[in-house]
């Protein structure tokens, strides 16, 4: 027997209320703008879908990618851009320079474009040393170098002391659609197995660490790089198998498997114990009372593949330097649609919901 | 992690799981209170009620430190945050929580200095390190984060930092389960005791449970081992006709308790004569504030602290679902008025109130057998 008989007709009601309230665009109520529209969870989405991409009416916007796509005398591109207010400038594993280059390259590529340019704009704050304007110029020309794009424009502007946190940077990349695969979270299908590139969490803690904010200490350091490589041999190996990537940036795996299970309408599971994390990552984690699966990465995606391929999408990846610890972390469903569902290492099944606001340290 | 994931091996579980459900009483249904917090948090971290036979139902106590400061006392916090000069600081998970005009959280971005804090002593670190500014830490909790507020206040006073004070909005475990117990309208079998304020407390205050109420209580940990072993424990008692306190955190729990730690609390705090509590309303001798001998230390002294009381909304109905009454979805306001991102009441503010796990989670948790 089962306790399902047992639901009432009011309690019907309350979960079509709660259903129905789910499946609704997010909207933008808030008074002020808080931390927590900056956060990546529930209130950004408000401020995004509530706010922003109705005032815009476009239909590339409306699909909340990574990039745009614009088609030019019968090339396919793709745009993004992208703002980065880090602070520390500097952190265990990178600096701002390096992940305004990355993080803009990562956005083209996980929209599965091969990244070729870039735009760079620099704010900089009145009294910053000249020094540590240099130290980050040649950290952008190095990345950019890694990832094989150009910077091709720029501007500079300097405000009051006081304003800018030394320096914010804007960047903005334009790349190739690869026509080797059409990647939409239209195309997720039940059976699809989840991809990880890597351990997760690293990014996010190594920037917790480094504001000294907890007096902790752990060898951590940020995985900001290119994801194109990754991207590359994902496009290569699986094809139009390949169904659909998103970097695990603000908010992490679990902002992204959320955000992805309400635009396409199918469910997901995740298999908790499969999820890479690094004793380090986990310790700090544990202690801050904060869920991994919510910290922010530079470098890690989450790729969607087609089932008979998924093996071999994951050998191709594990082979990249840097890669060696992709697992297959679960798989697309269908029931209950919209969904992130987990089964703990312990045995037990939750729901992996949105983050509401910044990941807050618990005190109890 | 050493010492970690001993207490989260799943195999181990499945074995407790598996006693659990030889001790369950066909056709009865049990109701059990976790009361802590924390025990709530790990409950639907580790997914704990998907282990437990469907007529073994946990309730979700009033052991959230956060969701149970009233309305009126988060708007005295922010009405003393907008003070000039001042710094306000604050444990995390507190910023989110609503007063009748927003939170901290949005207090913060209309301008007031809010500062997340993981301790009290980075509060008095921040006091030092602005001799400027009139610092203030809003101090929350049972008896589990209560000690470490005492020992900085000590330490101000000894130090002489003249520019810290706290507002204390720390309330103790025992009048509440108490007022719980009183209720004519309980539904509840036993209780998963707090970990936490037990290693300060001990378990000899909870013996008035069993003595006065005739309930079960096992003081248990927090990992997912810890909690299944004290509902084996519960259910033990239950199916014995027994009634008394039992330890299962005696790893951290001593029967006696942290002496030290109360002793410190008894020096710098007294008890008031009423605190409000968010759903369950005024109980008495249920907070705590500074002595006569840390009124300058204190910041409803050193501030005009409004202290306007908020009376939660007519329609709430949080203090039955804490008392096990009702079930979430039979509030009136809950899923319409009430949701997790403008809640109304304590069940609906944090992630883990009973309101807010049920509208996240609650159709997925009727999934399961019942014996």
């Amino acid at each position: 027997m089962t306790d399902r008989g047992a639901v009432s007709e009011r309690e019907q009601t309350i979960l079509h209320i709660i259903e129905t309230a789910r499946g609704k665009r997010a909207k933008f109520r808030d008074k002020r703008i808080t931390m927590a529209h900056g956060a990546g969870g529930k209130a950004t989405q408000g401020l995004i879908e509530g706010l922003l991409t109705p005032a815009f009416a476009s239909d590339t916007l409306d699909e909340l990618a990574d990039a745009g796509s614009v088609c030019i005398d019968g090339a396919l591109l793709a745009l993004t851009t992208d703002s980065y207010v880090v602070k520390p400038l500097r952190f265990p594993g990178g600096s701002i320079g390096e992940l305004a280059v990355n993080g803009t390259v990562n956005d083209l590529a996980v929209s599965g474009a091969r990244p070729v340019a870039l735009s760079l704009s620099l704010i900089l704050e009145e009294g910053l040393p000249a020094e540590e304007l240099r130290a980050e110029v040649e950290a952008i020309a190095r990345a950019a170098s890694e990832a094989g794009v150009c910077i091709i424009t720029g501007d500079t502007k300097v405000v009051e002391r006081g304003h800018a946190d030394g320096m914010y940077i804007c960047t903005s990349g334009i790349g190739h659609r690869d026509p080797r695969a059409d990647l939409s979270p239209a195309g997720l299908r039940p059976g699809d197995r989840i991809l990880l590139s890597g351990s997760i969490g690293e990014h996010g803690t190594a920037i917790m660490l480094a504001r000294n904010d907890f007096d902790l200490d752990a060898e951590i350091e940020s995985d900001t790089r290119s994801l194109w490589p990754v991207v590359d041999a994902l496009l290569e190996e699986a094809g139009p198998g390949l169904r659909c990537l998103r970097d695990a940036t603000r908010g992490g795996v679990a902002s992204v498997l959320n955000e992805l299970a309400r635009a396409s309408s199918v469910a997901m599971i995740v298999r908790e114990g499969a999820v890479p994390v690094s004793p380090e990552v986990a310790g700090a984690a544990e202690i801050l009372g904060i869920d991994p699966m919510y910290i922010a990465n530079e470098g890690k995606l989450v790729a969607f593949v087609a089932p008979g391929l998924a093996d071999a999408a994951l050998a191709a990846m594990r082979a990249l330097p840097g890669c060696e610890a992709a697992a297959e972390i679960g798989e697309v469903r269908t029931e209950p649609p919209g969904m992130v569902l987990v089964e703990t290492s312990f045995g037990g099944r939750r729901v992996m919901d949105q983050l509401v606001g910044d990941p807050l340290p618990r005190i109890c | 992690m050493r010492f970690v994931d001993e207490f989260r091996d799943a195999e181990l579980g499945r074995a407790v799981s598996g006693q659990i459900l030889s001790l369950v009483e066909p056709g009865r249904h049990y109701k059990l209170m976790e009361v802590c917090g924390g025990h709530t948090h790990s409950i639907y971290k580790y997914g704990i009620d998907d282990l437990l036979p469907a007529n073994v139902e946990l309730v979700h106590g009033p052991g959230c430190p956060v969701c149970v400061i009233p309305m009126g006392r988060v708007d005295d916090g922010i009405a003393v945050a907008h003070e000039d000069g001042v710094i306000f600081t604050c444990f995390g998970d507190m910023m989110r929580v609503p007063g009748s005009d927003g939170s901290l959280l949005e207090a913060k971005a209309a301008g007031a200095d809010i500062r997340m804090v993981y301790s009290p002593l980075d509060a008095l670190r921040i006091a030092k390190q602005n001799p400027g500014r009139e610092v203030v830490f809003f101090a929350i909790g049972f008896e589990t984060t209560a000690p470490s507020t005492a020992l900085t206040l000590k330490r101000a006073r000894a130090e002489g930092v003249p520019n810290f004070t706290v507002m204390c909005s720390h309330v103790t475990i025992v009048p509440p389960l108490r007022a719980l117990l009183e209720s004519p309208d309980l539904r509840l079998d036993g209780f998963i005791g707090p970990g936490h304020v037990s290693t300060v407390v001990g378990a000899r205050p909870f013996e008035f449970i069993p003595a006065d109420y005739g309930k079960p209580i096992v003081i248990a940990g927090f990992e997912p081992l810890d909690i299944l072993q004290a509902i084996e424990m519960i259910l033990r008692q239950l199916a014995a006709g027994r009634c008394e306190v039992e330890n299962q955190y005696r790893r951290v729990v001593p029967y006696e308790g942290n002496l030290r730690a109360l002793e410190v609390m008894a020096e710098v705090f007294e008890l008031r004569p009423h605190f409000e509590w968010r759903g369950l309303g005024f109980i008495s001798h249920s907070g705590l504030k500074l002595t006569e001998a840390y009124a300058e230390l204190d910041a409803e002294v050193r501030f005009s602290v409004p202290g306007i009381r908020v009376a939660d909304p007519k329609a709430c109905q949080c203090g039955e679902v804490l008392k096990g009454v009702i079930k979430p979805w039979e509030c009136k306001v809950f899923g319409t008025a009430c949701t997790p991102e403008r809640p109304i009441g304590t069940c609906m503010v944090s992630s883990e109130g009973a309101c807010a796990a049920y509208y996240n989670f609650g159709r997925f948790a009727r999934e399961r057998e019942v014996v």
